[in-house]
């Protein structure tokens, strides 16, 4: 009877628990482990802390039992473009950080911030120093436009439009000019949709998201009505993805401006489409041929958005004081199929748009980050074979600066399990070498004077974020200056 | 009796075996209560909009699919074919989340945005007779399949799967990870 009885015990569900946890915590258990283990390890080093390098360096530590990640980081804390590139208004997204957390909590993969990888550090430091260095820095950089008025004010690049109402410490300054009613965004991707929406969005939504304070501010002040979208090409070739279009499409307060006539003969072409563009046209398509609905929303909005299509930018113009804005001058294009693409030439007509900001958001680039990085500069990648960085061993690199920046987060994550494959297999054929003294490389930092900041004083920064964030009723409020982020992180550190 | 200690022997097996290999215990949804969340989990400050919530009401965040079938009324045997072709026969039960159910069985499904339908990351596909059992995927899942490679016409994001018994027998498959990942064709250009 009593057998019978700790048998029900033990396999009750929270006794299971308690003993794998003891399990876990176990003297036994841990030897067993360091037995197991010990004939070789490997250390990688992972450059960038965005979803492209967590998820290496995941892979990584799932995938080969004698691999340990330590993944450096510039500024001190990490995340990367889910940190600084997700939308406010998109906090689901950011859910992946619990996971990434757990994986730099988890003993394995450790994670280091505030390291300059080419001042500090270079990256042939790092690879004397680790079996194997992967370059997941992704795309610092913008594509140009090329035109006159580039540089005047008024005109950003949607990056660093991006980074200031995000809170990236180098965007801090940006102050962009909101005293204007419309809105210019060049570009038709997820990113120029981004930053229309939090251009349009209501204030009393915005200011419950984790939104910089400064942007909030700036943004309660702002007088933009309306915000367009220009691409060069049609409405088949827009790249933004459904859900963003569908958010505009519903968004609090606003309206979409769309010409009809632009889509005149889609509803012809939608069947033949593959699903997700077909999907994506077909709520275009119902969108800007719904007049009544239009109608009635004009009575409770006052502000929209529309799309221009086959618009060119030629000129950005100066207003008469000659320094800011006044509107953008375009070429007009039609469409031609050329070798299987739709390539957009102009008409020879132009067009000329009244606006007060201009937002470039053609797409990021990579940068070289060291010489000895194979680079090329036409794709701005970093040349590679899955992963593995042409003719620099032990060198490789995942996530936008290896494919280009474009994708989802599922494609960051595809992207690293690949790269991850490349080195286990590198590790098993005997191509890369172990490396073992653990201290080398904060050894070498803290001789150069490089104050590391170590996942539990990211930890600090974010408590305090988060508490920073209680008071105005909003999930965190984030620190954007890297002094006072040093600060908090280290403060545990500055009473002992 | 037997039964008790078959679990008892497996729930302690699997955990040495996990420990031998040097994997890190796994993040175990089921320590997870809404109360201590933020202790645990400092970010899960980050609201959850469409947050998953069990059939069986209460527990979320994958804390049910840890807990074992009270009884054989309750079971739901499911296969997983995972991406190397191999095969996972798994007892779940009526009301698994069936990506936390994988979570728990140590399936290689991601679940990047916790169910919370901002990804697409636990695409599985099913066949289509199961595929016709389920509820009708939400508009804001199909938004999220439209981005998955290898999309079918019977592909679900596995965290909108809640287990019934009508599902018995469903095998899940995860679709094969490749290099390419534009499956319209799609090829990415500069503007």
């Amino acid at each position: 009877m009593f057998i019978v009885f700790t048998m029900k015990l033990v396999t009750s569900f929270r006794c299971c628990r308690i003993l794998q946890s003891f399990q876990r915590r176990s003297i036994l258990g841990f030897h067993l482990q360091r037995l197991y283990s010990s004939q070789q390890q490997f250390r990688v080093c992972v450059v960038g802390s965005g979803p492209a390098g967590f998820y290496t360096a995941q892979s990584l530590v799932k995938n080969n039992k004698n691999i340990t990640v330590d993944i450096l980081e510039k500024l001190p804390v990490p995340f990367g473009l889910v940190r600084y590139g997700v939308a406010p208004d998109h906090p689901e997204v950011k859910n992946v950080i619990n996971q990434f957390t757990a994986l730099a909590q988890g003993g394995r993969c450790q994670f280091f911030g505030n390291i300059d990888i080419g001042n500090d550090v270079t990256v042939s430091e790092l690879l004397d120093m680790y079996s194997a260095v992967v370059l997941s820095y992704g795309a610092a950089s913008d594509k140009k436009l090329n035109i006159p008025g580039e540089n005047l004010k008024g005109v950003y690049s949607a990056r660093n439009f991006v980074g200031w109402y995000n809170g990236l410490p180098q965007d801090m300054e940006l102050n962009p000019n909101l005293d204007t009613e419309t809105a210019m965004v060049i570009g038709q991707g997820n990113v120029a949709l981004d930053v229309a929406r939090i251009l349009l969005t209501p204030i009393e939504i915005l200011k419950k998201t984790d939104i910089s304070y400064h942007a909030q501010e700036a943004l309660s002040r702002s007088k933009v009505k309306r915000v367009y979208l220009v691409g060069r090409r049609g409405p088949l070739q827009v790249s933004f993805t459904i859900k963003e279009l569908r958010e505009m499409v519903k968004l609090p307060g606003t309206r979409p401006l769309l010409q009809t006539a632009d889509f005149k003969g889609l509803d012809k072409v939608i069947p033949g489409l593959p699903r997700g563009k077909k999907r994506l046209i077909e709520l275009l398509y119902k969108t800007a041929n719904e007049e009544p609905r239009n109608a009635d929303r004009i009575e409770t909005t006052n502000r929209e958005w529309g799309l221009k299509f086959l618009r060119s930018p030629l000129e950005i113009i100066a207003d008469k004081s000659g320094g800011c804005v006044a509107g953008v001058r375009f070429a007009i294009n039609h469409i031609q199929e050329k070798g299987g693409q739709e390539i957009a030439l102009p008409s020879g007509e132009e067009e000329f748009i009244k606006c007060g900001i201009v937002l470039k958001s053609i797409g990021y680039k990579s940068v070289q980050l060291d010489p000895i990085i194979p680079f090329d500069t036409a794709q701005g990648v970093i040349k590679n074979d899955k992963g593995r960085v042409d003719k620099v061993r032990g060198l490789y690199c995942s996530g936008w600066v290896k494919r280009g920046p474009v994708g989802v987060i599922l494609s960051s994550l595809n992207d690293s399990i690949e790269t991850a494959k490349t080195i286990i297999t590198d590790i098993e054929d005997g191509t890369l070498s172990e490396k073992t003294s653990e201290t080398s490389l904060l050894d070498l930092l803290t001789s150069r004077g490089v104050k590391t900041v170590t996942f539990e004083d990211w930890l600090n920064i974010d408590r305090e974020e988060r508490l920073r964030g209680q008071s105005r009723d909003k999930p965190r409020e984030k620190i954007s200056d890297i002094n006072e982020m040093l600060d908090v992180a280290f403060k545990d550190k500055k009473d002992t | 009796m037997a039964a008790p200690i078959r679990t008892f022997v497996r729930f302690t097996s699997q955990a040495v075996a996990r420990r031998l290999q040097g994997v890190q215990p796994r993040r175990r949804y089921s320590q997870v209560t809404s109360d201590k969340m933020h202790e645990q989990f400092p970010n899960a400050m980050y609201s959850r909009r469409k947050f998953y919530v069990s059939a069986a009401g209460g527990l979320q965040n994958g804390e049910y699919e840890w807990q074992d079938p009270k009884s054989e009324d309750e079971v739901v045997n499911v296969v997983f074919i995972d991406r190397d072709d191999v095969r996972h026969e798994v007892r779940g039960k009526v009301g698994d989340n069936v990506m936390y159910l994988a979570h728990r069985h140590e399936i290689d499904i991601e679940g990047a945005c916790e169910a919370s339908l901002a990804c697409c990351t636990c695409h599985v596909i099913l066949p289509e007779e199961y595929y016709e059992k389920l509820p009708e995927p939400e508009e804001e899942e199909e938004d999220m399949l439209d981005l998955a490679p290898f999309l079918t016409a019977t592909s679900r994001l596995s965290c909108q799967i809640i287990l019934t018994k009508d599902l018995e027998g469903m095998v899940i498959s995860l679709p094969q990870a490749t290099r390419n990942f534009y499956v319209d064709g799609h090829v990415p250009e500069p503007h």
